[in-house]
């Protein structure tokens, strides 16, 4: 009896890909980053060297299931930026634990690793190689990122001569040309005319139903309940409310008023 | 209740080292050349010459300095303008290599902060960058050798081994003060001192033969001293260097490039934050 019970919650338990355990993130605090080789010396020498602390993020325990769209909300430095960089491997963590069982195809902050003076087509290999690509796996996405994008006629100028949004499409087009286990979005969406949102959002569909994770930031709450299976509301670095998309935002936007 | 695969990330057991480090590097080796290739293309991507800079640049200070100093140095050396040039190359390449190694990673510093990147692929890159150059510049070293008239010895078949010992030099250094200048902004700043006094120090510009025999030994501390000599005795006096001048400069080879790279990847968890 007790064995069949216990089955049946192993299968109806989602499988997790991302798991946050007790998780603290602290960032020394600017004032006392000590900026020359100088100061450090005389510093030393006269033993005043203290570290301030900042918790970007506290005592931070969630889990984000295969499959999921899942949505992290709050205020101008509650942390959310900082929580997908410990993901995605940048950032160690201070205290707790990360799990990720998955390839992260993290989305860099458009145009991040772009150079200005190359072309299009030189920097999607630039910048596939900076996400980890090899050359042939490059290879065989290169014609469906410039389709993707729709810059057919400019690829061969350089990237410089871009309007912002054409960056945009490029960068998304890059990140998204495999599709990841896992694929991490930091406030990337808004970007790029409303055609171009259209087709953002359905690849990311598309991703879903081919069992990818997604994990995005984003301030368009309305955007964000409606793509998002779960969402969770971070607040100076705690989690205040984890759960449907719906309850959070309008529980998040009534703490706003 | 967790799940039995395999995690791809764990916090708890990640843990940067120095053979790690290298294994990423090994997965990362198509930015590597991507980095190279980009480095290479832009710096002379809106020029008239193109990368003909690579070789006309150590031929203009090559030709100033002869100017300059061959009044001087003329009845010390031959073929004054030979010496300058096979001493110069060196130092060029290690001046270019470690400064582009700080701001490679100053410029990777930005990325490193948002997406994962092996942190020791943009020192790496600079030392290649460098490399590149350094090949492209033995073109102007022959054709200063053809007009001044001097022999080609079959010594210089040993210039790959020579080579290979000042990169390993070089990528050491660069690893070293890059992390460095991560954490002290003014370590650039001093560094451009540091170079102007090492130049100076090492006999480069002047001949061996001024330096007095009781300054000597100090002058033999410096490790571009040997690495100068690996160029200067296969072009230059026409033989290989011996034992005793080899193992110094293996031993500054090996050595820095072992302290560089356990030192860079030591301090590699912490770039992300300080960057
Ligand atoms: N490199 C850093 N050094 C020191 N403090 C930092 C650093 N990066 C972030 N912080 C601090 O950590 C806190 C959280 O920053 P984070 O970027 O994670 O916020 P966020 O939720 O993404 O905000 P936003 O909505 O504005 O993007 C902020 O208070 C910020 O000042
Ligand atoms: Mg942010």
């Amino acid at each position: 009896m007790s064995e069949v019970k216990e089955e049946n919650i192993q299968a109806s338990t989602p499988e997790p890909i991302i798991q946050l355990e007790n998780l603290s993130v602290s960032y020394r605090l600017p004032s006392e980053r000590i900026g020359t080789f100088k100061e450090y010396a005389i510093r030393k020498l006269q033993r005043k060297i203290k570290i301030t602390k900042f918790w970007a993020l506290t005592d931070i325990s969630l889990q984000v299931n295969k499959g999921e769209v899942f949505g992290l909300i709050g205020n101008n430095g509650a942390g959310k930026s900082t929580m997908l960089k410990v993901i995605s491997k940048v950032l160690k963590p201070t205290k707790g634990r990360v799990v990720v069982y998955g390839k992260i195809a993290p989305l860099l902050e458009l145009g991040a690793g772009f150079h200005p003076e190359l072309s299009g087509r030189e920097n999607i290999f630039l910048n596939g190689a900076l996400l980890g690509y090899s050359r042939s796996e490059m290879e065989s996405v290169f014609d469906e990122i410039v389709e993707f994008s729709e810059l057919e006629q400019f690829i061969n100028s350089p990237v410089r001569t871009y309007s912002s949004g054409m960056f945009a499409r490029l960068g998304f087009a890059v990140a998204t040309a495999h599709m990841p286990e896992i694929l991490i979005l930091d406030e990337i969406l808004s970007v790029g005319d409303e055609a171009f949102q259209r087709k953002c959002n359905l690849r990311m569909k598309n991703f879903q139903q081919a069992g990818a994770t997604v994990l995005m930031v984003s301030h368009a709450l309305d955007m964000l309940e409606g793509m998002c299976n779960r969402i969770a509301w971070i607040d100076h670095g705690k989690t205040q409310k984890i759960g449907e998309p719906q309850e959070v935002i309008s529980a998040y936007r009534g703490e706003n008023l | 209740m967790a799940s039995t695969s395999k995690p791809v990330y764990d916090s708890a057991s990640y843990r940067v080292s120095a053979i790690s480090e290298l294994k990423e590097l090994g997965k990362y080796r198509y930015l590597l050349g991507q980095l190279i290739r980009r480095d290479i293309l832009t710096r002379y991507k809106r020029s008239v010459l193109g990368v003909a800079w690579t070789m006309l640049n150590p031929l203009g200070t090559m030709l100033i300095l002869t100017f300059v100093f061959s009044n001087f140095f003329k009845s010390e050396v031959l073929h004054y303008p030979v010496y300058i040039l096979s001493g110069l190359l060196v130092w060029n390449f290690f001046s270019q290599g470690t400064n582009a190694a700080i701001s490679g990673l100053v410029w990777g510093g930005s990325l490193l902060k948002r997406i994962y990147i092996p942190s020791s692929v943009f020192g790496v890159s600079a030392i290649g960058t460098a490399l590149v150059n350094l090949v492209l510049s033995l073109v102007p070293l022959v054709i200063v050798m053809l007009v001044d008239g001097a022999p080609f010895y079959l010594s210089m078949l040993f210039l790959p081994v020579s080579i290979l010992l000042v990169t390993a030099f070089t990528l050491g250094f660069g690893l070293f003060i890059s992390s460095l200048a991560v954490f002290f902004p003014d370590v650039a700043e001093m560094y451009q001192v540091l170079l102007t006094a090492w130049l100076y120090l090492t006999p480069i510009i002047y001949p061996e033969s001024l330096i007095s025999a009781r300054w000597l030994p100090f002058y033999k501390i410096n490790p571009m001293y040997w690495m100068v000599k690996m160029f200067r005795l296969p072009i230059f006096e026409g033989r290989l260097p011996n034992w005793q001048e080899f193992l110094p400069a293996f031993g500054w080879a090996v050595g820095m490039l072992l302290v560089g790279w356990i030192y860079f990847t030591s301090k590699t968890e912490e770039y992300a934050y300080r960057v």
